[in-house]
């Protein structure tokens, strides 16, 4: 205490900076860091948990890339992107721009909207996947049948069941994508608004003129945030095909299970090390990208 | 920056505060109106649907009545006595309290140190403590799963916690939010003669009640509804968190909608129920999370 109080000021607040960043620089590196570091390492190794770790140079890689069914799940995955993405950017813009001009029951629509984003992925996902069983128990097919219509194939289907996967993970995030464009949106200037309605200036034309450009740092924000949940998708693909994940005939499969398959099923860490390595890639290369693209002009 | 969180502060005002748009009353406004109202009665069928079926008798399930004609909580009594949902309720309980108090705790801290101190090494530790935001999960998931099965964490409370007891993405809205706190405050805390870590915990820390709130929710949500670590971590049905217990549970009754729908409403229905008593609170503190991220 004595050696403290000779310090000076300066001195005295690099001690306590330090006091107060020791225990989570180690988290840091402990948790994160290191386990990165391995993770790279491990991708160039070839290790079933029993054997030794043997490094076998790009093999993983070569392995990966002449793989497939690891084509075809990287297939699924941008298709969960590019799907997944748009639809539900602009049904919540839609959503949110016309909730903004609505007064009456204001808060309790918007309650509507938001509450599906406060429930589990898991639990929700079997809630679907009952709409989706065949009649007599799915509530889709019931009510299909109710208008006499035929019945539909959603999750024992290659074509259909990815969008019935996606449809119940673009539900999911839909509310929250309309409460950051809402307050997106109350962020312009109302008097932009205002000079336009003297000047006479169509709805349309406000809409693409002052409040699309004005809002770009909300769709940047959105668009990078939504395609990093989709390019990870894993919750819902797992629990709505249990029996068979990433089925049918890895119609589904996205790259996260395929690393779930890889290493906890197959216990090849090193061949999992190396998808995730080329997931990290793409999460990366897809984000510059559009930070780019949206960004700047 | 200053700008920006000005701009911020006033869409969150607004979108609370009645705001000073008036829209036009006619035919086209009522439209609107019946549509927006539509969309969202439909957005939330699946949970009406859920709480329905978990309330109706077996033979009642194929019927698609919203209201049961006889409503029975015996679904939740047959799910509860059975005794792993109560398990895995009182599971996942455990590690989204804890993993938030410590979480909240951490990322205020050290949003603090890096905002408020001058150090060498500071542009360094907030640098490397943002770029954590880049690695997925899913590439920690391996290494975390061979450093737990060596610590002996596997099928643990700690091993399902530790990736989550501190956030990056906390520390980086911490720090944003401390900047708003003058120094001035601090400064007269230092005369009074309180110590550092004082000033941080009574000082500071009340000033951005506001951003600690929208964290919580943040990392309790996230920790409530985790699924791929805790199903990686866990093997045996005592440590499962609900989601991975349902999971499993779902699996195992298949045809039997009804307990299902019961269990999936005991893992949701928490957290639906306080939104629904705090909802101008959540919805703020996600305005806020999620622009300032």
């Amino acid at each position: 205490m004595r050696f403290y109080s000779t310090l000076s000021i300066s001195q005295k607040q690099i001690v306590w900076a330090w006091a107060f960043l020791a225990l989570p620089v180690i988290f840091y590196v402990v948790i994160r860091f290191y386990p990165t570091a391995n993770a790279f390492v491990l991708s160039f190794q070839e290790w079933n948990l029993l054997s030794d770790r043997t490094f076998v140079g790009l093999e993983n890689y070569h392995r990966l890339f002449s793989d497939p069914v690891f084509w075809k799940v990287f297939q699924n995955t941008f298709m969960y992107l590019i799907l997944g993405t748009p639809i539900s950017l602009v049904l919540s813009f839609i959503i949110a721009y016309h909730l903004d001009k609505v007064r009456f029951m204001h808060g309790t629509i918007r309650a509507l909207y938001f509450l599906p984003f406060m429930t589990s992925a898991v639990a929700m996902a079997w809630v679907w996947r009952w709409f989706y069983q065949p009649v007599p128990i799915g509530v889709f097919n019931n009510f299909l049948a109710s208008l006499g219509f035929g019945q539909i194939q959603f999750l024992n289907s290659t074509t259909n069941a990815l969008p019935s996967v996606l449809a119940c993970a673009v539900w999911a995030g839909l509310g929250f994508q309309v409460i950051i464009f809402m307050a997106g949106l109350r962020a312009i200037p109302q008097s932009y608004y205002e000079a336009a309605r003297i000047d006479g200036v169509s709805t349309w034309t406000v809409l693409t003129e002052i409040t699309i450009p004005l809002l770009r740092p909300t769709i940047v924000f959105l668009v990078v945030f939504s395609s990093i949940g989709f390019l990870r998708i894993f919750d819902q693909v797992f629990n709505m095909t249990t029996n068979n994940p990433g089925g049918p005939l890895n119609s589904t499969k996205p790259l996260v299970l395929l690393i779930y398959d890889t290493a906890f099923n197959g216990f090849n860490m090193g061949y999992a090390a190396a998808q995730t390595v080329v997931l990290f890639t793409i999460l990366l290369v897809v984000s510059l990208l559009q930070l780019r693209l949206l960004k700047d002009r | 920056m200053a700008n920006q969180d000005l701009a911020i502060k006033a869409s969150t005002d607004t979108l609370f505060s009645g705001s000073s748009r008036q829209p036009r009353r006619n035919a086209g406004q009522l439209v609107r109106w019946l549509l927006l109202f539509g969309g969202g009665v439909l957005m939330v069928m699946p949970i009406v649907f859920m709480i329905s079926t978990s309330l109706k008798f077996p033979f009642e399930v194929y019927n698609l009545n919203l209201i049961p004609e006889e409503p029975t909580l015996e679904n939740y009594t047959y799910v509860l006595e059975d005794g792993r949902f109560y398990r895995w309720f009182v599971n996942s309980l455990v590690i989204s309290v804890v993993t938030t108090a410590s979480a909240v705790f951490f990322d205020a801290l050290v949003g603090y140190a890096l905002c408020k101190f001058r150090f060498p090494g500071r542009y360094l530790v907030f640098i490397a403590i943002l770029s954590t935001l880049m690695i997925p999960t899913e590439m920690l998931v391996i290494p975390w799963y061979l450093m737990s099965k060596s610590f002996g964490w596997l099928d643990t409370y700690w091993g399902i916690m530790f990736p989550g007891v501190m956030t990056a993405f906390g520390t980086f809205l911490m720090k944003q939010f401390f900047e708003t706190v003058p120094d001035d405050f601090l400064e007269a805390a230092r005369i009074d003669g309180l110590n550092e870590f004082q000033i941080w915990w009574q000082v500071a820390m009340p000033l951005v009640r506001p951003a600690l709130a929208a964290l919580a929710i943040f990392v309790f949500l996230g920790n409530w509804t985790a699924f791929i670590w805790p199903l990686i971590v866990t093997n045996s049905a005592d440590m499962y968190t609900l989601p991975v217990g349902l999971s499993s549970f779902g699996d195992e009754v298949d045809v039997a909608w009804e307990l299902i729908m019961t269990g999936a409403a005991i893992s949701t229905l928490p957290t639906l129920l306080v939104f629904l008593i705090f909802q101008r609170f959540i919805i703020r503190g996600v305005v806020m999370a999620g622009l300032k991220g």
